[in-house]
């Protein structure tokens, strides 16, 4: 016992430094796995590609009008042989979307199917591109009419392939999903579906934004910090490296210096930015959405930047053609390879077994404190059997001590949660603010007033707080917070590990008897509003567009924003998790260094 | 003087005689050697076990094995030919109802005249067995029979995945060495076969025949046990590997066997050595009567057409005896003609010998 206690915190240094080191070093390219084709039924990239040779020159007329643009891809697809359906959609959404610049959202799908010649309607392979009038995905429009054309005319397809031309991208996906599997969600209006293939086994997006591209991006992260199968990205590269296309991952090209300085820190920050692309949550293709429903998805995007060799679209054609007919030949959904990993570059991998140390490691701090707390707390009652006992600790108002602020701080985190949407009529008349603000305003005005509670839920109790009172609170706190962190890692394990890393210190170390001032700043600073904003400032320099702290501080509130609508309209849950159940933890720490 | 006539024309009597009956056991012995394996007809029964896309390669090699039997001489009626899946109607082939072994689709092995009596689903270890010892329902049809006899020299091929002492049946079941040495076992016993011809293309092959124990059994394998066999070359316009190595080079030398070839079992061990197969060929002949360079290709890949060749011989050199129920013995025509050159001679005189002579 009274090891566990002196050797206690030298143990949480040394796990909390372990943890950081282990995670940067997973960057490190020995430590990675090659990655390699699991799946046998897709075999190797021999396939000879003839190629979508009919590629048009020209793309979609972007200047029409929409609903001029879905009746040419319905006769564009109809043309080319495919059974041609639409769906239309609306959604209002809960404020006003500043990035994207909508609000009441109308659109149509236009789909296309390929029957198979001589297989039965069973299973089916989508390829979608996304398109709205006025944006600039016209060539993959183009490119997709072409592979229809090429498609229609081989005999050797087992699976129905759906051509899907989506309007306002993530949202389009989402309708057509919902609708294709017969759920609702996200409270989306839709028209049914007209017409349905089989159940689908993987799928692809294109965004294509020239006719010459130099790079293929490949994009894996989806909703909820969900990634596909490893084998659809090891197809990709196998492909990229048999047509000599240079193809990148967080859009960094691979390097195979891995020994030196610069090659190591390039595989870091390649892994980095998938961290934190993963950490929110958010669906970064349009691939994203396919994953709920186990399908097997990534988003193909094609960069133009300055480089000599140009890749043309019958290049890419032919790209697609060969994944697309390696997906033809599975016999089941993608599930041999990894669906837990951490990519270095797009031929390392990190593995679940590789990463999780590292989360494990921070858990521990937080479970050795519990445990020392624990100790702790059983110890004063044999001193108090031997000796006079002072004080007489009754159980009951010792629950209630702990209760209370439980209690408020999830009242709290329940107000983060719902106050900001349903108070922005009321906040935009009072203010002369727009809506988003308003609610990304209320956002910030709630969380910075929780810190104010602790002065008051002292005033509510009837006697002073004890010792033995915010000892039990931390260590109900501490053995919430591992709990719902090591959940969140097993779900999405970036997310869990950037909260991780700031929570943990923190609240490990969280005592009453701390200087106030100097570790209310310290707990301000590492709070998971703070947290986010350290993070837009890391992923701005790693994207290698570095922004200035106003600049820094609007991203910021866009990013709540951001967050809120993710929730509202796909279902991601990382503002749900921090407002409901990170903030109130957090709070209840927050009350153990104001104990009185 | 006429005892010295008397003696020259026995002689003579004798040699015209006995000179048919030389000559019928010269033929006959000649005859014997020819068909010295005493088998009078040939069966085969080839399976290949493994079923989807991926594994064309070893549909190809059966069809293969297949065509070689029937170009050499062996009909649809005495092939039992079991394929696990069907891949010239297969979803994903390019050139429907096609199976090709050669990459450019030089050859397409599936030709205008397939019959497979087994297949798809009904390829099982307990299909495959029931075969093999004749223990089928009444139902089941002629095709579907293995129907030889104590004459027959059968041909087995099996391709598919294997492993050290296993064969495996279309992912859900295995066969092992020893069920498959006990199944010869009982054909032995049936009297159901007169040689066996035992060739097995998979990874670790050669552990399948390590546990035979009947007589009369040769048995090949494409590898050893720990080595892996090798697919030959993919189709890129197909899209998967369209022969495994053993059976490619052994339909090579297949082609090149017509059935009166006198090629026999010590070329066919010689079929892709390690230089191009990668993996070590093996073989096992200790169960073998013959010595196997006596044994020809043909008595295992070809057909015997003929129904029993050697009492055929005896009844051409024999024909007189049966056609005459009696004929006076031999020793009485000896002794009639002794006395007539007798009686001739002292009539005549013996100076008039010298005329005849």
């Amino acid at each position: 016992r009274g090891l566990l206690t002196r050797l206690n915190t030298p143990i949480c240094i040394v796990c909390y430094l372990a943890a950081i080191v282990w995670f940067m070093g997973l960057a490190f390219e020995p430590f990675t796995l090659r990655t390699d084709m699991s799946e046998n039924a897709m075999g190797s990239t021999m396939v000879l590609l003839r190629g979508a040779s009919a590629v048009p020159r020209q793309g979609v007329r972007s200047s029409q009008k929409t609903g001029a643009v879905s009746t040419w891809l319905v006769k564009a697809m109809q043309s080319r042989g495919l059974e041609v359906f639409t769906q239309s959609f609306s959604r209002k959404l809960p404020f006003p979307d500043e990035n994207k610049e909508r609000y009441m959202v109308r659109g149509t799908n236009v789909y296309g199917i390929l029957r198979a010649p001589r297989a039965p309607r069973t299973e089916a392979l989508v390829i979608s591109a996304p398109c709205s009038p006025g944006d600039s995905n016209n060539q993959a429009v183009g490119l997709l009419l072409a592979l229809a054309q090429y498609f229609r005319n081989q005999v050797y397809w087992a699976k129905d392939i759906i051509f899907l031309v989506n309007e306002h991208d993530l949202m389009g996906t989402q309708a057509w999903l919902e609708a294709y599997h017969h759920t609702n969600i996200t409270g989306m209006e839709y028209s049914p579906l007209q017409g349905r293939g089989g159940s689908i086994q993987a799928a692809l997006s294109l965004e294509l934004s020239s006719d010459v591209i130099t790079s293929l991006d490949l994009i894996l992260d989806g909703l909820n910090g969900q990634l596909p199968n490893l084998d659809l990205a090891n197809l990709f590269y196998a492909f990229c490296q048999k047509l000599g296309v240079l193809c990148t991952i967080q859009g960094k090209l691979q390097r195979n210096d891995w020994d030196t300085a610069e090659g190591y820190t390039h595989a870091a920050q390649t892994m980095m930015l998938m961290v934190l692309k993963q950490a929110c949550g958010r669906s970064w293709g349009d691939h994203g959405l396919f994953l709920r429903y186990h399908i097997e998805a990534a988003s193909v995007r094609g960069i133009n930047s300055f480089r000599h060799y140009k890749t043309d679209a019958a290049t890419i054609g032919r790209l697609l053609e060969g994944m697309v007919r390696k997906l033809n030949n599975l016999l089941e959904r993608l599930h041999q390879s990894y669906f837990f990993y951490l990519l270095p570059s797009l031929s390392r991998f990190v593995s679940i077994g590789c990463y999780m140390p590292a989360f494990g490691l921070l858990v521990v701090i937080l479970l050795l404190r519990a445990l020392d707390l624990w100790v702790h707390l059983g110890a004063p009652a044999l001193a108090a059997v031997e000796g006079v006992t002072e004080a007489q600790q009754p159980s009951g108002p010792a629950v209630l001590t702990v209760l209370t602020p439980v209690v408020i701080s999830h009242l709290t985190g329940v107000a983060l949660y719902l106050l900001p949407v349903h108070l922005q009529e009321m906040a935009v008349e009072h203010f002369p603010v727009s809506e988003t603000e308003a609610v990304v305003l209320t956002a910030v005005a709630i969380y910075t007033t929780g810190l104010a509670l602790p002065h008051n839920t002292q005033r509510l109790l009837s006697g002073e707080g004890t010792e033995q009172g915010w000892k039990v609170l931390k260590l109900t706190a501490l053995l919430y917070l591992a709990v719902l962190l090591g959940c969140t890692a097993l779900i999405n394990f970036s997310l869990g590990f950037v909260l991780a890393v700031t929570l943990v210190p923190i609240t490990a170390s969280m005592t009453p008897h701390m200087p106030k001032a100097l570790s209310a700043l310290v707990m301000v600073l590492l709070s998971p509003a703070f947290t986010i904003l350290y993070c837009v400032f890391i992923y701005q320099e790693l994207i290698e567009a570095p922004v200035s702290v106003s600049e820094g501080w609007m991203l910021f509130l866009s990013v709540i924003s951001q967050g809120i609508l993710d929730h509202a309209l796909y279902g991601s849950l990382v503002y749900p998790l921090l407002a409901l159940f990170i903030y109130p933890c957090w709070l209840m720490f927050w009350n153990i260094l104001f104990w009185s | 003087m006429d005892y010295y006539n008397l003696l020259t024309t026995c002689a003579f009597i004798h040699l015209l005689v006995s000179i048919p009956y030389a000559y019928s056991n010269y033929v006959e012995n000649k005859a014997g050697q020819f068909f010295s394996s005493g088998h009078t007809n040939n069966w085969a029964v080839l399976v290949c076990t493994s079923r989807f896309w991926f594994n064309y390669r070893h549909v190809a090699n059966t069809l293969s094995v297949y065509r070689s039997v029937k170009r050499l001489g062996i009909p649809d009626s005495h092939i039992v030919l079991m394929l696990a899946d069907d891949m010239a109607c297969n979803y994903r082939n390019p050139k429907p109802a096609t199976v090709f072994s050669h990459k450019n689709m030089e050859l397409n092995v599936y030709g205008d005249d397939v019959e497979v009596d087994y297949r798809g689903y009904e390829v099982t270890v307990e299909n495959f067995l029931r075969v093999l010892t004749g223990r089928l329902p009444p139902s089941t049809p002629r095709s579907k029979r293995l129907l030889s006899d104590d004459r027959s020299n059968i041909l087995i091929y099996l391709t598919g995945h294997g492993g050290n002492g296993f064969l495996k049946f279309q992912d859900s079941e295995e066969i092992s060495n020893m069920e498959l040495a006990d199944a010869f076992e009982q054909m032995w016993q049936k009297r159901r076969y007169n040689e066996l011809l035992f060739i097995i293309d998979t990874c670790q092959g050669a552990s399948m025949y390590e546990r035979f124990y009947s007589p009369n059994l040769m048995a090949l394998a494409s590898s050893q046990v720990g080595e892996d066999s090798l697919s030959h070359q993919p189709d890129l316009a197909i899209g998967v590997h369209l022969m495994d190595k053993y059976t490619f080079y052994l339909l090579e030398f297949l082609e090149e066997v017509h059935p009166a070839s006198q090629a026999n079992m010590n070329d066919l061990f010689k079929v892709c050595p390690q230089s191009q197969c990668v993996s070590t060929p093996g073989h096992r002949t200790d169960l073998f009567q013959r010595n196997p360079g006596s044994v020809l290709i043909t008595d295992f890949f070809g057909s015997v057409l003929l129904h029993d060749m050697k009492q055929l011989v005896a009844d051409v050199s024999s024909q007189k005896p049966k056609q005459k129920d009696w004929h006076p013995p031999d020793g009485f025509i000896l002794g009639l003609w002794t006395l007539i050159l007798l009686v001739f001679f002292q009539t005549y005189g013996i100076k008039h010998l010298k005329h005849i002579f």
